[in-house]
């Protein structure tokens, strides 16, 4: 029963893992994205749009794929990843920033027009506006959406079991396979997803509660 | 030359012409109003004064330094237009306050960060005296400088609370803009101009957005800097207040400045036909 514990941990290890990594790289690349897909010139916008629309509209798991076997079987086995916790880490990574940027530019979008005048007429650069006057309103905003998204994104590292990666939903199948076929281990592992989230959640409502006092 | 002289102002939005040809001067602690009925341009002259928009046409000249002239050769880069704009105060219709912000800080924000710039040239100028002045070690220089900087924030937040004074909101310093009524948000927009000591500061309709009960304490205030010799451009369609306050009345229709002159002269004895339509719907809305 230990044993069976202590190898699903080690599976959760992993898919926490590959949750915080992505995480912290997906939030800064979507504002990135966010701020390529604002631009003023056409190029740079148009791209940065269809980049968002590709990866919205097309499955994680097929992106996934592609990341993984794509370089092997473009560029020759040379080029294959040794680790597939980094083409998951890749992969996710890019998905999210595309839907993190759109929920950035949603709050962006979001901010009064008369709140940037503001700043304006009391002679603050773009810099000091976006970053003193535009970017806790947003943050305020966007907290929400993007607490449902990283929600979605616990969940989600399951799907990196498509390319074998060792994690907590491979683990439970493997153990499953192991027992003869019973479903137990896999609700066993959706407990550890649902406590890790009712810790993710707990987390996101103490945020939005530091953020109660701004009201727009 | 007056002190504020705008000569010939055009603007076009797309294929609308929102100002066609604008001359209006403004002597030092003068108070102008701007009457008129939405769509005549008042708003986006206002906002060509405060560099919100660019006048498509025209020049504009303030103390003697021309600000704005549309046959330019470069426009103005961002910094200098920062600069240009630090000569007015504009007074929003929606307050514009920031929500994240106490009173205080809404009033403090922009003179704390403009400070910024005083601080490294401050720097620069000590940085160049240590290089014949041996006594200036790094060590005192870092001491200047926070003693440089503790000064300033020190007045910044004293002027701060003095102007928070004045539109009586003393005891309201920590509140948030959302624990404010409609009237006191205004006077906080109001304090919050004038911590940047502009020459003119412009209203645009800044009782339109107000429930009728809570205009007179703005208005108040605005009276009150009128005592104190204040230039200001009062967009409003307050008839009795721009009566009052006024040492000059502009009716705007069109596009055009229709009229222009002594606040009871304009009012009483309109001369065109449309200020004339203009007043008389003005005063008969309320079915007198």
């Amino acid at each position: 029963m230990l044993d069976i514990f202590l190898q699903l941990l080690d599976g959760f290890g992993t898919t926490v893992l590959l949750f915080a990594v992505t995480l912290v790289l997906s939030l800064p690349l979507g504002l990135f994205v966010c701020f390529l897909s604002m631009s003023k010139i056409k190029i740079i916008k148009g791209i940065a749009r269809a980049f968002v629309s590709i990866i919205r509209g097309t499955p994680l798991m097929l992106q996934l794929i592609i990341i993984f076997y794509g370089p092997g079987l473009v560029f020759g086995a040379e080029f294959s990843f040794k680790s597939r916790l980094l083409a998951a880490i890749i992969a996710f990574t890019i998905n999210y920033a595309a839907y993190f940027s759109e929920i950035y530019r949603g709050g962006i979008e979001s901010i009064p027009k008369g709140q940037k005048e503001a700043g304006k007429v009391l002679g603050l650069s773009k810099g000091q506006i976006f970053s003193k006057i535009v970017l806790l309103q947003v943050i305020k905003h966007i907290v929400p959406p993007i607490g449902n998204e990283i929600i979605t994104l616990v969940k989600d590292t399951s799907i990196a079991r498509m390319i074998a990666l060792v994690e907590l939903t491979d683990v439970a199948f493997d153990l499953r396979k192991a027992q003869g076929g019973g479903l137990w281990p896999l609700l066993a592992a959706g407990l550890f997803y649902f406590a890790f989230n009712a810790l993710v959640a707990f987390i996101l409502r103490k945020i939005e509660k530091k953020l109660s006092y701004i009201k727009v | 030359m007056a002190y504020l002289d705008i000569k010939n102002f055009y603007k076009k939005f797309g294929q609308t012409e929102v100002l066609k040809g604008i001359d209006l001067s403004l002597e030092k602690g003068e108070v102008v109003s701007i009457i008129g009925s939405s769509g005549s341009g008042k708003t986006t002259l206002l906002r060509c004064i405060n560099f919100l928009e660019t006048p498509d046409n025209g020049t504009m000249t303030l103390d003697n330094n021309l600000l704005f002239d549309s046959s330019a050769i470069k426009a103005d880069s961002e910094a200098i237009l920062r600069e240009k704009r630090l000569n007015f105060g504009l007074v929003f219709q929606s307050f514009n306050l920031f929500p994240q912000y106490n009173v205080l800080k809404n009033v403090t924000l922009a003179p704390t960060l403009l400070l910024n710039k005083k601080i490294k040239e401050y720097k620069k100028e000590l940085k160049l005296k240590a290089k014949t002045d041996k006594s200036l070690t790094r060590k005192t220089i870092s001491e200047l400088l926070s003693a440089f900087k503790k000064q300033k924030h020190d007045e910044i937040e004293k002027d701060g609370l003095e102007l928070i004074k004045t539109i009586g909101l003393e005891d309201k310093i920590n509140s948030f803009p959302c624990e404010l009524s409609g009237g006191q948000c205004q006077r906080v927009a109001i304090a919050r101009a004038l911590a940047l000591k502009p020459k003119i500061l412009c209203f645009d309709e800044p009782t339109s957005a107000l429930d009728p009960e809570l205009t007179g304490e703005v208005l108040k205030v605005i009276r009150e800097l009128k005592n104190q010799d204040r230039t200001m451009i009062i967009v409003t369609h307050e008839m009795g207040f721009a009566k009052n306050v006024s040492d000059k009345i502009v009716f705007m229709a069109d596009g055009v400045i229709e009229e222009v002159g002594d606040p009871r002269e304009v009012l009483t004895n309109p001369k065109s036909e449309k200020l004339i339509h203009f007043l008389s719907n003005v005063t008969n809305k309320d079915g007198e």
